[in-house]
């Protein structure tokens, strides 16, 4: 049955190559993209994860703290517990390695601990040297990555910098544990300690549970048991912690994927439905000569999901190849930065192929469910009368659906996230596009009145006939729509984000020049005297120093940021709100949108943050914007993170300059004054750039994503009025015949393309700035917890939209060249 | 006499060059007093407290065990204030013989002395790891507690008398050069007491142990191969310990021993006093190593023969420590009558230890 029903449908396939091939072409790119997302993500994160596995090795539970680190005598005390039986304590370090970009992740382990706990950290001396050759100090061991991406042997010198000093290990052998593609190294942690002046200080402690005691109940005694910030959590949660900070993401991209592939439903949609109408007289063939309507039907959807098959198939093999194509451009992430330290390679998914090759007939026979109903719903009697596509053409206006979309779109913005996931945003999103395609038939009899006005004979006939035959515009247009409303949503997104971010750093970065020893998380830092340094340089006449470290707040399984640098009682941060200055003895603490937004806290509100092992309440003076921690900062005044930690070391200083100082020489100065190798000294331009061109690559996806739904909805205006245009030969003729030249009917298909497009593009652009106030207030503020303000930029729109018009009509009049080419009197002979 | 995890250290760690003078040397004519000197010596290289011994449970099956305790002074990281500095090292080993296993069951621990997780106190025995420990307590009994994964014991000894001390006043030659020496004494005859959990079951256990202790600087010779030692409890009252050092060749390069018998002063026996003859062969099923189970030994004008409690008392560490060697329960006999139960250890049988 299938196999007849194969001969008689899905072989019309074939006989009409160029929508087949389009339409093909349209689900390809829909599970190739939204695939290649998952791959992409899903192979980055099984990376992460098997990383973060394998440095949790055997442990039960996980003791970590701030990023500062904790006392090790915690490590003493948990050592003695019962119900652990054997703890290992780690310190971690992010050596920053001078003259070099790249940092280093430095493990400094206890060998024999580790050995029980964590063996895949074990160092393994090479050159024949015994493996308690890890005990001495200034002895270091990289993974098979690190020495690669290093360039290091056994035997070389590694240089490290700790705070502005620099000191040098010995490269004694490897680390055979380590993950694939991890770049790491070990050494002894009394060394480590020493090397860093990290002296009585731990990042972690991993702990085995003695046998008989579940890992709950043990982490609920042992939890009771840590100080303020510190606290113990199953090795997973590391993993968990990454995953969800790039869920959000992941699941904007996998959006973004399935409204490509939504377009190309659009696409197989237009297709089906002319085909359907240039071949009724053939289906009313058929059910003449007596095939049951269910089996038309059948071999219509079977048609569509040959072609979401194939689609799917070609695809899922596109998929693989473009994951392979991002790993070794841009990397695991994207660009996006999430997942530093890991190299995954791209592998096949089988469970995520299968659900792509799903969706990809799903919206193949989608596309084909209406065609398919109206050819099956036929009377064959009428159907075997030729030139019927009366049903085709007429289309209802459906206002009043439209307006319970968008209502409806409107109520979805209001609930909150759905495990941090904006579902309703999504589904408002879907809505307001629903609207849109449902609006199309009735917008473009307004849309048609500039052609009113126009006494030109094309003008009119194209008038007429876009006005008459409202379904051509629907069938045409809705993949035009779709794409346009998501291209141009992402553009205003994109746009004011980008714009907010700029004004963001024009607000943070005030200096006149920046230097910093490392990043905040790496292992360079400026001691006051360093600073004092700065301060007394020619050409400087005040620094701002900032100090950075990761809080533990409440339960949250995510790590705060703490920002510690003068505030000007917020009159020096990006402030969006604040109340009258708080009263009374607290000190103020500044909050981000995100952190206010994950922590549920308001201005007023009061927080104990756990500050070097104690907990210190602190009231919350305002919120600020920022938009390099998605997980939540607080920031504190210098005087008073001081005052309650005792740490006065500095990782950023601001440096304002005398009037009429010359920035570079005073940035050489500084060079020189604090040692050219150690420190880095940039402009605020500098900063800027560079975090402006992370921003680009971060949305370099989503452009891309952007070209390739335009492009789909170009097919479908081409694929239309090819098919159109086929169908209309006769009438083509009768023109001819009335004296019309050939020019002037591809102009008239010009023009109707291009009136289609407008209404198309006109509408996009509309459901397009709805969806983007959707982005930003809603799904945005939910994924990202932040704010941003709307930028239209309208001209780019613009141009944008005068452009597709124009490529539209060019595309319409190729599209209808083969319809015109034979001659007027044939084509009106033709059908009678 | 527990050169073995010395040897091992020697392989596994790059200690630092022999006679290096951050070390004190061990010469003759240092008084030791006590209890001051059983405690630790930190200053020196390596040190450690070897206890042997016989048990015998309620149902009188009887089984020998040892446990062991090293100090390593690496001389690493002694200008780090890190509490992590790994500046001493503490080893531990516990092994029991059981004749109705066939085999022995061992069990071992390492980790820098930190305290108090790790360490070996000074002035009185204490020194301890994690959950393993051995110490003096103020009432002159020692105590030790280990917990292995097929085994755990928990024993008191008693000293009957003062310490032992062996060679010239505690000052013990290993090798004809004198720079090859220990501190060295042994406390014979302790009673124990106590319980053994084997296998799921815990006995109340009595018997008798010896106890070394000793430290040194300088005490593997150059050219040696491995020795054999024995440190047994004679039923008349007395002890005797004795051992050989092996060459290269597997002939003997210095022999001592201290011989104990009642009514008489203890006896240091010189070189030429001292003789280990093999006596039976038993090969190894797992290694293949061939180890002289059973020996005589002529000592102090006596002559001994030694067997073992059973034949099967290989440890194979070569997972951890590369070594391969054969320490066990032994009865000593002397004209064909048990006068004695102690240990044996063999070391240097199987392949040249790594250097």
């Amino acid at each position: 049955m299938i196999r007849a029903l194969s001969r008689v449908f899905v072989a019309s396939l074939f006989g009409r190559r160029l929508a087949s091939v389009l339409s093909l072409l349209a689900v390809t790119l829909g599970v190739a993209l939204g695939l290649a997302v998952q791959i992409i993500h899903g192979a980055a994160l099984d990376e992460f994860g098997r990383g973060m596995r394998l440095l949790a090795g055997e442990a039960d539970l996980q003791v970590v703290g701030p990023r500062a680190g904790f006392d090790d005598r915690l490590y003493i005390a948990l050592a003695q517990r019962p119900d652990v039986t054997e703890a290992s304590p780690l310190l971690e370090v992010e050596a920053r390695l001078p003259g070099r970009e790249d940092r280093l992740r430095i493990y400094g382990v206890d060998l024999f601990r580790v050995a029980r706990v964590l063996p895949l950290l074990m160092p393994v001396a090479e050159g024949g040297e015994g493996r308690l050759l890890a005990l001495e100090p200034g002895r270091v061991f990289l993974s098979a990555a690190a020495r690669e991406t290093l360039g290091l042997a056994v035997g070389d010198r590694l240089v490290v910098q700790s705070g502005l000093r620099e000191a040098e290990l010995l490269v004694s052998g490897s680390v055979p544990g380590a993950a694939e593609g991890q770049a790491l190294a070990v050494m002894d942690i009394a060394g480590a300690q020493q090397v860093f002046d990290r002296i009585g200080v731990l990042s972690r402690v991993d702990l085995r549970l003695a046998s008989g005691i579940t890992r709950d109940e043990a982490r609920d005694r042992i939890g009771a048991s840590l100080p303020p910030g510190v606290e113990v959590r199953l090795p997973e949660a590391g993993v968990a912690e990454t995953s969800s900070l790039s869920q959000a993401y992941r699941v904007n991209l996998t959006m973004l994927a399935a409204i490509a592939l939504l377009t190309g439903a659009f696409l197989v949609f237009s297709t089906q439905y002319l085909s359907v109408v240039r071949r009724s007289r053939e289906l009313a063939f058929l059910r003449a000569m007596g095939m049951e309507r269910h089996l038309v039907m059948r071999g219509l959807l079977l048609e569509g999901a040959a072609l979401g098959l194939v689609g799917g198939l070609l695809g899922i093999a596109l998929a693989h190849g473009l994951a392979a194509l991002a790993f070794s451009l841009v990397g695991g992430d994207l660009g996006a930065g999430y997942f530093a330290h890991v190299a995954p390679s791209a592998r096949f998914m089988p469970g995520a192929s299968l659900v792509y090759l799903v969706l990809g007939v799903a919206a193949g026979t989608a596309g084909a469910w209406l065609p398919a109903r109206h050819a099956a719903s036929q009377q064959p009697a009428q159907g075997l009368r030729a030139g019927n596509d009366r049903e085709l053409l007429a289309a209802r206006p459906r206002w009043l659906a439209t307006a319970l979309c968008l209502v409806f779109a409107l109520l979805a913005c209001l609930p909150g996230p759905v495990g941090g996931i904006p579902v309703f945003g999504y589904v408002a999103v879907a809505l307001v596009l629903a609207a849109a395609v449902l609006a199309l038939p009735g917008v473009v009899g307004l849309l048609a009145v500039p052609l009113r006005l126009s006494s030109r004979v094309l003008a009119r006939l194209a008038l007429a006939r876009v006005t008459a035959a409202p379904g051509q515009v629907v069938v045409a247009g809705a993949g035009v729509v779709a794409s346009v409303a998501l291209a141009v949503s992402m553009a205003i997104m994109v746009g004011s984000f980008r714009d907010s971010v700029d004004d963001w750093l024009a607000k943070v970065l005030p200096s006149d020049l920046y230097v910093r020893a490392s990043s905040s998380v790496a292992s360079g830092f400026l001691d006051e005297e360093a600073v004092a340094r700065v301060a007394a340089t020619q050409g400087v006449v005040g620094v701002v120093p900032v100090r950075y470290d990761s809080l533990r707040v409440g339960d949250s399984p995510l790590p705060v940021t703490l920002i510690a640098r003068p505030t000007a009682g917020g009159d020096a941060l990006p402030v969006v709100s604040r109340g009258a200055p708080p009263q009374g003895e607290l000190p103020w603490v500044w909050i981000t949108e995100a952190m206010a937004d994950l922590h549920r806290l308001a201005v007023g509100d009061r927080v104990a943050l756990p500050i070097a092992g104690r907990e210190t309440r602190f009231i919350v003076a305002g919120v600020t914007r920022d938009y390099a921690r998605q997980h939540g900062a607080v920031i504190v005044e210098l005087e008073d993170y001081r005052r309650l930690s005792g740490d006065r070391l500095t990782n950023d200083l601001g440096v304002a300059l005398a009037p009429g100082a010359d920035v570079d020489a005073v940035a050489q100065r500084l060079r020189e004054v604090l040692g050219e190798r150690v420190v880095e000294i940039s402009l605020p331009s500098q900063i800027r750039a560079i975090s402006l061109e992370i921003f680009d690559r971060t949305f370099l996806v989503t452009y891309l994503m952007q070209a390739v739904a335009v492009l789909i909805g170009l097919f479908g205006i081409s694929t239309t009025f090819a098919a159109l245009a086929t169908s209309r030969s006769k009438e083509f003729g009768m023109l001819r015949h009335l004296g019309l030249q050939r020019g002037d009917i591809g102009r008239l298909l010009a023009l109707e393309g291009g009136v289609t497009a407008a209404v198309g593009v006109m509408i996009g652009i509309l459901a397009g700035g709805a969806i983007a106030l959707v982005l930003v207030e809603v799904i945005n503020r939910q994924s990202f917890h932040w704010s941003m303000d709307l930028a239209l930029p309208l001209g780019p729109i613009l141009a944008f939209a005068a452009t597709l018009v124009v490529l539209a009509a060019v595309a319409a009049r190729l599209s209808g060249a083969q319809a015109m080419r034979g001659s007027a009197v044939a084509a009106v002979r033709e059908d009678w | 006499m527990q050169l073995l995890f010395c040897l091992m250290l020697a392989l596994v760690i790059a200690l630092p060059a022999a006679a290096d003078d951050r070390y004190p040397p061990v010469v003759p004519g240092k008084l030791l007093a006590f209890p001051q000197d059983t405690g630790a010596h930190p200053d020196y290289r390596t040190e450690w407290w070897y206890i042997t011994g016989w048990l015998r449970d309620a149902e009188a099956a009887e089984r020998g065990f040892q446990v062991t305790f090293f100090r390593v002074r690496t001389l690493l990281g002694e200008d780090n204030p890190s509490r992590f500095a790994p500046t001493q090292l503490i080893f531990a080993h516990a092994a029991v013989a059981d004749p109705a296993r066939g085999r022995l069951l061992h069990g071992e621990r390492v980790a820098r002395a930190v305290e108090p997780l790790a360490g070996a106190g000074e002035g009185q025995t204490r020194v301890w790891l994690d959950d393993w420990s051995l110490e003096l307590d103020e009432a002159g009994h020692y105590r030790t507690q280990v917990s292995a994964e097929d085994f755990a014991f928990s024993l008191r000894f008693d000293p009957p008398a003062e310490p032992l001390l062996n060679g010239r006043e505690g000052w013990s030659q290993k090798a004809p050069d004198p720079i090859n020496a220990s501190y060295y004494y042994s406390r014979p005859h302790l009673a124990v007491s106590g319980v053994l959990e084997l296998g799921g079951a815990s006995h109340e256990v009595t018997g008798h142990a010896w106890l070394d202790h000793e430290w040194s600087s300088e005490i593997l010779p150059e050219g040696a191969s491995g020795w054999d030692w024995i440190g047994v409890n004679l039923h008349d009252g007395g002890s005797l310990m004795a051992f050989q050092m092996r060459d290269r060749a597997h002939e003997s390069m210095w022999n001592a021993g201290t011989l104990a018998e009642p009514g008489k002063a203890a006896q240091a026996l010189a070189p030429d006093e001292v003789r280990f003859e093999p006596l039976r062969w038993w090969a190894s099923p797992r290694s293949g190593i061939r180890f002289p189970v059973a020996w005589t030994v002529e000592a102090g004008g006596r002559r001994f023969e030694i067997e073992p409690l059973l034949e099967d008392q290989e440890l194979d560490s070569r997972s951890s420590t590369g070594a391969i060697y054969w320490e066990g329960a032994i009865r000593l006999l002397e004209a064909g009558r048990e006068v004695g139960q102690g240990y044996l250890e063999m070391t240097g049988y199987g392949e040249r230890l790594r250097m």
